[in-house]
């Protein structure tokens, strides 16, 4: 009798090995970054792109309305490739873009301007990347809805067409 | 006098070091125990990527700043979540790792005391 049972709780043990481990077989190893919303806005005192004025991130985003803050950079490739859709928006007043420039020369940034256009109201200079981890980034390009305060929604990645359907429907 | 005087700023320039190459030991310490979220399988110490280097100067930031190792954790745990963290704390989350080890300890003990000690 204790023979048959101790083998048929190591059989058991031997099934819920084999199938925890078939299941991670499957499971991807690449990692999906955590999108933690619901944060208020960090607070830091960083230098403003154009005129280098200290300003408080607070004091950006202290009117009761929607902002899109979006981290990019003159070096990074999909930046480029959103940055006509932060130019609808902006012209179309949709909502007010502040940007956070992430380990950028001045000049570089500045070219990438002048050639693509602004659309931010104000641009976070960011030279050692250390604001971007303030907010939660990873990298460039990201984009975040901020509502009174409040990051309700987290674009990691470049935005595209069904993403800024997504942000109108948001802010309506 | 002249050197008692050399002998005391000799001892208040190596202690400033002393000081110095503490707060660097720290950082080292935080930065090995902080996953780089945008590597495979790197700490923030080992990584040379954009995002472990802005976590370097950050760090080092805060700990001149006067913040602890553990208000320091909980920054990076409040911005990214438990997973930036190598270890762990215990919490209800957490339990089966930290007590599954010590369980399967303290059964492979009673075995062990069942099968050979009270055998003899």
């Amino acid at each position: 009798m204790k023979n048959k049972l101790s083998s048929i709780l190591i059989t058991f043990a031997f099934v819920f090995v084999f199938v925890l481990f078939y299941k991670g077989l499957k499971n991807t190893n690449i990692y999906t970054p955590e999108k933690k919303i619901n944060n208020v806005v960090p607070l830091f005192t960083a230098d403003l792109f154009s005129t280098g004025k200290k300003v408080n991130s607070i004091e950006l985003f202290s009117a009761e309305k929607f902002y899109l803050l979006n981290i990019w950079s003159s070096w990074c490739v999909p930046c480029r490739q959103e940055h006509p859709l932060l130019m609808y928006l902006s012209k179309n007043k949709i909502v007010e873009i502040i940007g956070l420039n992430y380990k950028d020369k001045k000049i570089n940034a500045q070219s990438f301007l002048d050639e693509l256009g602004n659309p931010y109201k104000n641009i976070i200079f960011d030279k050692e990347g250390i604001y971007a981890i303030e907010w939660g980034a990873y990298g460039v390009p990201e984009t975040y809805l901020i509502h009174n305060g409040v990051i309700i929604k987290k674009y990691i990645g470049p935005l595209n067409e069904e993403l800024i359907k997504e942000i109108k429907s948001l802010i309506k | 006098m002249k050197l008692l005087k050399l002998f005391f700023i000799i001892f208040i320039i190596f202690s400033l070091n002393h000081l110095k190459a503490n707060n660097e030991n720290i950082k080292n310490d935080i930065t090995k125990n902080l996953r780089c979220l945008t590597c495979q399988g790197q700490s923030v110490y080992d990584s040379d990527s954009e995002f472990a280097n802005s976590i370097k100067i950050l760090v080092k930031k805060k700990l001149n700043e006067g913040l602890s190792k553990k208000q320091i954790y909980k920054f990076f745990k409040d911005k990214y979540g438990e997973w930036i963290l190598y270890e762990t704390e215990l919490n209800k989350n957490t339990y089966i790792l930290w007590l599954l080890p010590i369980l399967i300890f303290l059964i492979g003990g009673a075995i062990v005391f069942k099968n050979f000690i009270f055998k003899k």
